[in-house]
């Protein structure tokens, strides 16, 4: 068993609108796993789902190969993205009520907090309110109380919305030392470059259904479009230029470089390999630039949801 | 995993630890006492306030009609004139004057008498006026007929009639009168306790769905867990509030009496008046012992049980409607479209209680609504004083809880849809649909 979370043909129909329509994913163990799709799509209702908030109406859930049970509960952590806390409520308080929840002992709990308040260095908040904390503030307790039960399965919503660019950064790097430690992060988002950054796998999710599913490099792969971004330096550039697209498919190309006479996107036939590209380059100019183009995952869930 | 007693217990240190709650718990007994204690006050300066009223008589048939009380002085102006007689009240400052025309007969007398007065007189003072007139003119008409004074005297006649079951149970009137207080309190009780904390519960549900944790929460715990722990502990604090309103309520009672001698018994109110009507006929001595007795014939084991069975219940019933309707709405004014149908009931039952138990607890009116489950906690607490057969507090306490635990259904199912909806205000058709999701 290599996925520690199956979902197998799910579906769920509130009424007569169908949120999810025979979905299923495989979330393998040990990867941080996209869940992309556009507002409304069903990331939601999927996620509600596996954290049992509610029922689908078909299909299964399998956690570690076993049926989602209500014991399951302790195994996951769930931060929403529609998050709050108990306002008027103390953080220490509130921290050890929602860690009793989630089937930790008192002490238990009192210890791991205390490491992880030590860690984010918010030691000093025990006493305080939410009602008196920032926005980011309650952040970051939300985030410990999701952690702090030491999950096999980590569910974030929008995890850095909210947060600044320190702060993001910060929890980024607890979340890649969480998988470190072995626990499987599905991770929902609309920022593009955080899936880029984190993710190895990704599903999309678009009207209900899912779309597109897979390892990120492979759906890259599949997405390329054989291109290649070259920066060429030539006494003769506009011969060589003419020769380039005499033999390819050439279009215009924008990068930053110091002193790069021809800028190029070049697309070549499956018969040809980057080699042939190169060596036809390298015989008339010297290259600086050699870049495949690859798309950027916003470039496929933009593709993606408009082709469907 | 039971959560339950971990909710429970959060549900209750949050409320009691609430500043607003602890301010209400002890500044409500305070209001209170300090409320009855001015209208206590006020009503004692009004009663001691004194009159005098000044009596022209011209018929010559009312001379000695009226006789100074503690609080009205009379005095009868001899041979003016109505101008005169008036201008001498007004100066005087008196409180009025009755004139008493001449008439030619008994009959026509009632045309001739008017009160004149700076201001418009007050009904009981009128009224009382009537009936001093009223039974003066009838003993002087006896009198014409032949009927000695002592013959009227002697007529009159008190009657106290005993009551007996056929079982051989004596009672009295006072018997009815404790009835009818502890029924009336117990139903009074339930009332004011589904309101006051079922709202509490109502609040705390909105609160949770407004600060956006319930997703967090239910991601731990079942709805129905979550909302049965609200229930309960919030009722726990009521209970714990309750408590000590009625123990700080009673100490200040004493303390306040003892301070300002203000003598609570002499505050009336209508209920007071069947109350004293007894004690008229009897000496204090003996008010006291049937009281006593009167409490003793309650069936006081079985009115106790089913106190406990019936509040309980009728207020679990009601308490998990509130919790669908927190659920169903994001902010408390959109509660107002569901309130109306929650509170009809109750108030039905209460009115119910007051008026139709009074008359008659075993009639069909009564008994139909204290099967009723949303008026039977009210009614049937009631009317078990009265002496209801055990049967009928079973079937009706086996409904209650039957529909307490459809009520439970129905709830957990709305609350579980409704807690995660936002930004709709729902509408009842809506609501039917979240309970076939």
């Amino acid at each position: 068993m290599n996925d520690l979370l199956v979902a197998d043909s799910v579906s769920k129909s509130y009424g007569n609108f169908k949120a999810l329509n025979q979905v299923s994913i495989a979330v393998p163990k040990g990867s941080i796993f996209g869940l992309l799709g556009p507002n409304g799509a069903g990331k939601t209702t999927l996620i509600r789902i596996i954290n049992q908030i509610t029922m689908p109406d078909e299909g299964r859930i399998l956690l570690d190969g076993q049926d989602l049970r209500p014991e399951h509960i302790k195994d996951i952590g769930y931060l929403p993205e529609e998050r709050g806390l108990y306002k008027s409520m103390k953080v220490g308080e509130q921290a050890l009520y929602l860690a009793q929840l989630k089937g930790m002992s008192k002490t238990e709990a009192k210890t791991r907090l205390k490491y992880w308040f030590d860690k984010l260095d918010i030691g000093d908040w025990w006493n305080k309110k939410i009602q008196e904390l920032s926005k980011g503030q309650a952040q970051k307790i939300q985030f410990v109380v999701t952690v702090l039960h030491r999950p096999k399965l980590l569910i974030f919503d929008e995890p850095f919305s909210g947060f600044d660019p320190i702060n993001a950064n910060l929890i980024k790097d607890e979340i890649l030392q969480l998988r470190e430690e072995g626990a499987t992060v599905i991770f929902s988002t609309h920022r593009m470059e955080s899936v880029e950054e984190l993710c190895d796998h990704i599903a999309l999710i678009h009207k209900s259904n899912k779309v597109l599913d897979g390892k990120l490099n492979d759906i890259k792969r599949q997405y390329k479009t054989n291109t290649f971004e070259v920066g060429l330096q030539s006494n003769k550039s506009e011969e060589v230029l003419h020769e380039i697209e005499n033999s390819f498919q050439v279009f215009p190309a924008t990068f930053k470089n110091l002193h790069d006479d021809i800028k190029l996107n070049i697309k070549i036939d499956e018969a040809t390999s980057p080699n042939d590209l190169l060596s036809f380059l390298t015989a008339r100019a010297e290259v600086h630039h050699f870049v495949e183009v690859l798309p950027s995952a916003n470039d496929i869930f933009i593709e993606t949801v408009t082709n469907n | 995993m039971n959560h339950l007693p971990l909710i429970i217990k959060r549900e209750y240190l949050t409320k009691v630890k609430n500043r607003s709650f602890i301010v209400m718990t002890f500044l409500s007994p305070l209001i209170m006492i300090g409320l009855i204690a001015v209208v206590a006050y006020l009503s004692q300066l009004n009663k001691d306030k004194e009159r005098s009223i000044s009596v022209l008589d011209e018929s010559g048939y009312l001379s000695d009609a009226f006789q100074n009380s503690e609080n009205t002085t009379y005095s009868y102006l001899e041979g003016l004139d109505l101008n005169t007689a008036k201008k001498l009240v007004k100066e005087k400052e008196d409180y009025g004057l009755l004139y008493i025309g001449k008439s030619i007969s008994l009959d026509d007398i009632s045309n001739h008498i008017k009160f004149y007065s700076e201001d418009s007189p007050s009904i009981t003072i009128i009224s009382n006026l009537e009936r001093k007139i009223e039974k003066r003119l009838r003993e002087i008409k006896l009198q014409q007929d032949g009927v000695s004074m002592q013959q009227i005297e002697a007529s009159k006649i008190q009657i106290n009639i005993s009551q007996e079951s056929f079982e051989g149970e004596t009672s009295s009137k006072m018997d009815n009168i404790v009835k009818l207080a502890f029924g009336g309190i117990a139903g009074y009780l339930l009332f004011m306790f589904i309101i006051i904390y079922g709202n509490m519960i109502m609040r705390s549900v909105i609160e949770e769905k407004t600060s956006r944790i319930i997703e967090i929460i239910i991601s731990s715990v079942k709805p129905v867990q979550l909302m049965m722990g609200k229930i309960i502990g919030t009722s726990l604090a009521g209970v714990t509030q309750f408590v000590i309103w009625v123990l700080l309520g009673g100490v200040l009672l004493v303390v306040v009496t003892a301070i300002f001698g203000i003598d609570m018994a002499q505050m009336k109110t209508p209920q007071q008046d069947m109350v004293d009507q007894v004690m008229q006929n009897q000496g204090a001595q003996a008010v006291a012992e049937s009281l006593i007795i009167a409490i003793g014939n309650l069936p006081l084991l079985n009115l106790i049980i089913a106190f406990m069975f019936f509040f309980i219940g009728g207020y679990l019933l009601y308490s998990s409607l509130y919790a669908a309707i927190g659920a169903a709405v994001d902010n408390e004014t959109d509660t107002q479209q569901f309130m109306f149908p929650i509170i009809m009931p109750l108030v039905l039952a209460v009115y119910v209680g007051f008026f139709t138990v009074i008359e008659d607890p075993h009639g069909a009116v009564s008994t139909i609504f204290s099967f009723i489950p949303f008026t039977s906690p009210v009614v049937m607490l009631m009317r078990i004083p009265f002496g209801v057969p055990l049967w009928q507090q079973g079937l009706s306490l086996l409904i209650l809880i039957g529909t307490f635990m459809f009520a439970v259904w129905l709830g957990a199912k709305i609350y579980r849809v409704g807690i995660l909806m936002y930004g709709k205000k729902p509408t009842y058709k809506e609501l039917f649909k979240w309970i076939k999701y």
